[in-house]
Order: structure tokens, then sequence, then C-alpha cells
């Protein structure tokens, strides 16, 4: 299954080959050009019928992770984080580091031996380690260098009532989703752009935006989903299985009111569920796209995902399967110049 | 210089947040379109404005839109939540009213809170006098944007208002494209968008237009008010002239020729140099190969409040700088 190898896949921001050599697999007997660019973004085309604006669907292909800093006497790795993560949730994580995915366990002090302090609060990255069984730094070194990235191990695993957990989910479930609509999208034209460095500050969107120059872009992601508790619902940014997310604002972009209506009025006319990503907080790729050139026309549309930024994110595949309908439903409008 | 302010009066009292300039963009392109010899709408809603001349290709930016709130939740009550749209003060905020594109009024109020050091806007609500979900369903849309709703005033001295920021600057822009008539140089005057949240619309439009030089036209802050933070602009001293601020040290030879300019047409004019905020500028200088830009900010107090508060005095002082500047023949 395709969402279950692309979330396995390695990778992290700055390291996204073996991500975009599969996806490449997958794409590269139904679009009619591709070519990796200088920054490592996928820039497909696909050609079909031509509607007079040049729309162009994106989705990141990079994850969160670490990177290897240093080694220690003793054989254990030092690492930061690549991207946003909550150093709440790394203690005794399993990790694969560097190309040969070394198993290793992300390691700190016993409960026992900490000390009341200790227990109250988090530890730091720099308390943390990661243990690969190594029993001196000659024998680390190896196996492992300094700038290795280390993703988490973590399986995809299908549970309860359609629900999938993986890492990564953000952004391999809009991967999978632009995938899809290329294998699937018999005549419209479009661009298919797969970013690298999203989650390290929108890094591959500017120069793909550039290149490609649209009219029109769609930002396909993964998104934060925190629905668990009783929270006032203007607390609740999406919720599971109530549909694609569209965004109304974050701190990159506010989308476009008309493009956003037209989406709704599609939703609602093919009875599609969809839902309003209500927080401001976050970003994506259309903050680099709208604004390159001469601007364009965006929208975001994302698969509400718990636990992002994870080892393990929580998605419904119903709320995928929506998205696609709604994805679909929009090129065929683009195609009848609806829009 | 004579200069009638009941267009600054219609100028702040016209709707247009960051991304929904739709509004003020027709109200100015209206007053200014008899004056122009180009006009145009760009992707991300940029007027962009052409009086044609043979030298220098100027861009003149003054942002259009405004900060407000975008309405995120409708509870089952009929209240409304929001989340802001550029730097919005939640106790600025407090019992402040706000109207919406289609002419709804609200107020703005917040849950009780313990400690008001740590409010926040996510526990404030707009209160539209309706009664149910459904009654407020009808009124107002999530993805709406509302702004503070108050009254221009003005005396001898000074102007005050809500969103000065950036209509002050529109004003004086609008003044300069109806008072220069035979341009030297070929001026591109761009009304922007969504300023307030990252200079986006400049960016887009610098790129369009491709200017040789940059100059936007903005509100700055003060420091002539009780024990207010050290900086040296204030009110009745004059148009400034940016030296820097947080997204721009302005070219040095822009910002000399501006002095230059206000001394020889004896301008009252002050140097500012702004240890916070960013406008327009701060987008056009780092377009494509650089373009060299500087700033004339209008001295302002109670900036992002409901009661900006400006000179006179400096707005004609920033208008006949603008029009020196514009009507020089330029070599930077």
């Amino acid at each position: 299954m395709l969402l279950k190898e692309l979330t396995e896949a390695s990778g992290v921001s700055g390291n996204e080959k073996e991500v975009r050599d599969l996806i490449i697999s997958e794409i590269k007997d139904y679009v009619d050009s591709y070519k990796i660019d200088k920054i490592g973004n996928i820039i497909a085309y696909k050609k079909g019928k031509d509607f007079g604006k040049k729309l162009m669907i994106t989705a990141h292909m990079d994850e969160v992770g670490l990177m290897i800093k240093d080694i220690d006497k003793d054989g254990f790795l030092k690492f930061i984080t690549v991207g946003g993560i909550d150093k709440r949730i790394l203690v005794s994580k399993p990790v694969l580091v560097g190309k040969n995915k070394l198993p290793g366990v992300i390691g700190a002090k016993p409960i026992h031996l900490q000390k009341p302090d200790e227990r109250k609060r988090a530890l730091n990255i720099d308390e943390l380690y990661i243990d690969i069984g190594a029993k001196s730094k000659e024998e680390a070194e190896k196996h492992v260098n300094i700038g290795d990235y280390a993703i988490f191990d973590s399986d995809y695993v299908e549970f309860g009532d359609g629900l999938v957990k993986a890492k990564a989910l953000d952004n391999r479930v809009g991967c999978s989703l632009l995938i899809k609509l290329i294998k699937e999208i018999k005549d419209i034209s479009f661009y298919a752009v797969f970013t690298v460095m999203e989650e390290v500050g929108l890094v591959g969107a500017g120069p793909a935006a550039f290149e490609v120059n649209p009219d029109y872009a769609i930002i396909l992601e993964g998104t934060l989903c925190y629905d668990m508790p009783k929270l006032d619902t203007h607390l609740i940014p999406t919720y599971l299985n109530n549909g694609p997310a569209i965004s109304l604002i974050d701190r990159t972009t506010i989308y476009n009111r008309k493009f956003r209506d037209k989406i709704v009025e599609i939703a609602e006319k093919n009875n599609i569920p969809y839902q309003y990503r209500k927080t401001s907080m976050g970003g994506n790729d259309s903050g680099k796209i709208h604004t390159a050139k001469e601007g364009c026309i965006t929208t975001a549309i994302s698969v509400p995902c718990r636990y992002i930024h994870s080892t393990a994110s929580v998605m419904s595949k119903k709320d995928y399967d929506n998205t696609f309908e709604l994805l679909k439903e929009i090129l065929l409008h683009f195609e009848k110049g609806e829009i | 210089m004579n200069i009638n302010f009941n267009l600054l009066k219609e100028l702040v009292s016209v709707y247009g947040p960051s991304s929904n300039e739709g509004a003020i963009r027709e109200f100015i392109k209206n007053e200014i379109k008899d004056y122009v010899d180009e006009i145009e709408t760009d992707n991300l809603g940029n007027l962009i404005a052409r009086k044609k001349g043979n030298g220098k290709k100027i861009m003149i930016s003054a942002h259009m839109d405004q900060i407000g709130f975008m309405i995120t939740d409708i509870d089952e009550k009929g209240f409304l939540r929001f989340t802001n749209v550029g730097g919005i003060s939640p106790y600025i905020s407090i019992s402040q009213r706000v109207i919406f594109e289609n002419g709804t009024v609200g107020v703005i109020y917040h849950e009780p809170v313990d400690d008001m050091s740590k409010l926040k806007l996510e526990n404030m609500y707009i209160d539209i006098g309706a009664f149910s979900k459904e009654e407020a369903e009808k009124k107002v849309k999530i993805g709406d944007i509302c702004i503070y709703k108050t009254e221009f005033d003005e005396n001898e001295n000074v102007v005050f208002s809500n969103y000065l920021d950036d209509r002050v600057g529109c004003f004086i822009a609008i003044e300069a494209i109806k008072q220069i008539k035979n341009s030297v140089n070929d001026l591109y005057f761009v009304f922007s968008t969504q300023e307030e949240v990252g200079l986006r619309g400049a960016k887009t439009a610098a790129y369009k237009v491709d200017p040789d030089i940059g100059l936007s036209l903005d509100v700055t802050s003060h420091g002539d008010t009780p024990k207010a933070k050290r900086f040296a602009v204030g009110l009745n001293k004059g148009a400034a002239i940016k030296v820097k601020d947080n997204s721009i040290i302005c070219h040095p030879k822009v910002k000399e020729l501006l002095v230059e300019i206000a001394k020889e047409n004896k301008i009252p004019y002050q140097m500012e140099v702004l240890e916070f905020g960013g406008t327009d500028s701060g987008a056009i200088h780092v377009t494509k190969e650089g373009v060299p830009s500087g700033v004339i900010s209008i001295p302002t107090r109670y900036v992002h409040s409901t009661v900006e508060m400006a000179s006179k005095n400096d707005i004609i002082n920033c208008v006949e700088l603008l029009i020196k500047f514009l009507e020089h023949d330029i070599n930077i």
C-alpha cells in the first residue's frame, strides 16, 4: 500500500532522496514530463485539456526528524532536532540512524535515578542520546557519521474504525493524495510539485513556484488535529472524520476568499464533508507560493492528523477519501472553466 | 500648501482589512483614475497606477489594508470567536465596536479572567447581539473579517482616528498623484495589500513593477508623550525620513536625497531610527536584483489603536516632500 510505503520511507528535511525516488517510481508512467530541480523538488507536468490557467498542486516530501551532531567517548550519539519536535515525545523512542537505518533507542536517565525536580520537567535534548549499542566512539564511528539523519522507527498500522497510525503523515498523506491524482486524473493539465524542506522554513516551495509561475496553487497537507478533550469549539483546530480541512488564515497566508468560497460550494454541491482549519498557528508552502513573482491564488486543503510531528500520528481513511473526492471535483471545475 | 482633509476622513472610513481590500481599492481607483495614465489590479489585489515619465522608474507604495479580526467560530448562542489579522492588542480591543463588510456591528468583550495580564485573544469574543447560532450565521460567516469601528476627529492641529495606518499614506500618495502635472520620472503608485501581515502585497507588486527606486509612505511611532520610550520622532516636527526599522536600512542615497530636497525647499523634516516595525520598502528593496529604497514616515501616536493621531502640518510636509522628490531629476 502506497501510504504505508511513503510513511515508512526516510525523508527528513534536506534528505528527501528516498521519498523522492519512491514518488518518481510511482508517477513516472503517468506524467508527460518530470524533473528534479536544483534544490531537490520534483516538478512534474501532466498534460491534458488546457483550461487557460496554470494550476500547480503541491505536497512537501520532507518530515521532521533528528540529526547526529556528535558521538561521545562511550559511543552514544548526541543529536539535534530538524523541524518542530516536542522534546517531551523523544524519550525511549526507537529510531533508525543513517542511510543503512541502523536501529537505535533514544535513551535518558532512568526514573529511579532522577531527582524530584528532574521528574517534573521534560528532559532537554542535551540530556538525551541515541544508543545504537556501540561500546565506544570508535565502534560507533564505523556505522555513523556526524551529520547523519535519524528517523522515528514507526510502522504503518491500521486500527479502530478506519484509522491509520504512522510517522510522517505530515506530509506523506499529501504526497499520497497528489500521486493518486496524477494516476487517476486523465484530462486536465496541471503541475504536480513535491517540495523539499518545508519543515525548516518552506525552503523548496519558493524556487518551485518561481519556476512554475502558476495562476492557482493547491497545497495538500496533513494538518494538526486536537479534538479529544472537552475544549471550547473555537479552540479545536480540526476534528478527525469531519472531512478535509480548508485553511482560512495561518502565519504565512491569508487564503484567497473567492477560491475558498468556490471550493466550499463544490463540497456542498457534491455532499462532500468539509471543515475549516480554525487555528491561525502554523504555516505551509503557500506562504512562499502565493508571494512568488507577481503572486498567485492559493488554497490549502489538509487531512486532519492527531499527534502530528510525533512518532505516531493518526488520521482517518474516511478523511483521506473525502479529501481526494473534493480534489477531483475541484479539478473538474477547473476543466469546465468554472474557477 | 492647502489641503482638504475631508478625503482623509473618507479614506479611513472605507472597509479594507488585509486580504479583503476590494472596497478601498475601488474607492481609491475612482479617486485617481482621471489623473493617471495606466491603472491595474494584480493577483494579490494591489492597485498599480502609472503616471508616465522618461526618468527613473519609481515605485511609491502606501498600503491600503487594515488590521482586523477574522471569525473562526460561531458558538451555539451566537457569539463569535476570532483570530487577529495583523498586530491586534487584546487590551486595546476590549469593549471596542467592530464592523463587518456587510455593515453588521458587534462589540468585543472577554470571558471572566482572574489575571488581566494574561488576557489572550482566544479568551475574547465578538457579540453581534444575535440570540442563536442560526441568527448569527445569517449575518456573519466563518472567514469574514471585521475592523474597528470608530469616528474620525480633527482640530486645527491634528487628526485622530482609527486606521490612519496607513490610509494617511494613501492620502499623501493620492494628493501627489493629483498635484504632479508633468512627471519627469516614470511613477508607479502602488496601493498595496496585506502589509499588516508581512509586506506581502508590496513583494509581488515590486516584482511586477521592477522599479529603479522604491519609496513607501507609512506611519511611524512617536517618542513625545509622557514617559514614552526614547525615540527622536514627535508630532508636528516635520516629515520623518526613515533611516532604519526592522525591515530595512534605507539606501543612503535615497535617504540623503530626501534630506537634501527637504532642506532646499525648506520643508521641516526629522530623521527616524525605529527599533521595531517594518513597512513595504522592506519587501521592495530586496526584490529581484535589489532596489535602492527609502521611506517617508508620518509621525503617529497610538499606532494600531482606535485613536491614531497625526499632525496636519506633518501630513502637509510629507505631501510636499514626496512631490518635490518625485519631480526631481534623480541619478542614483
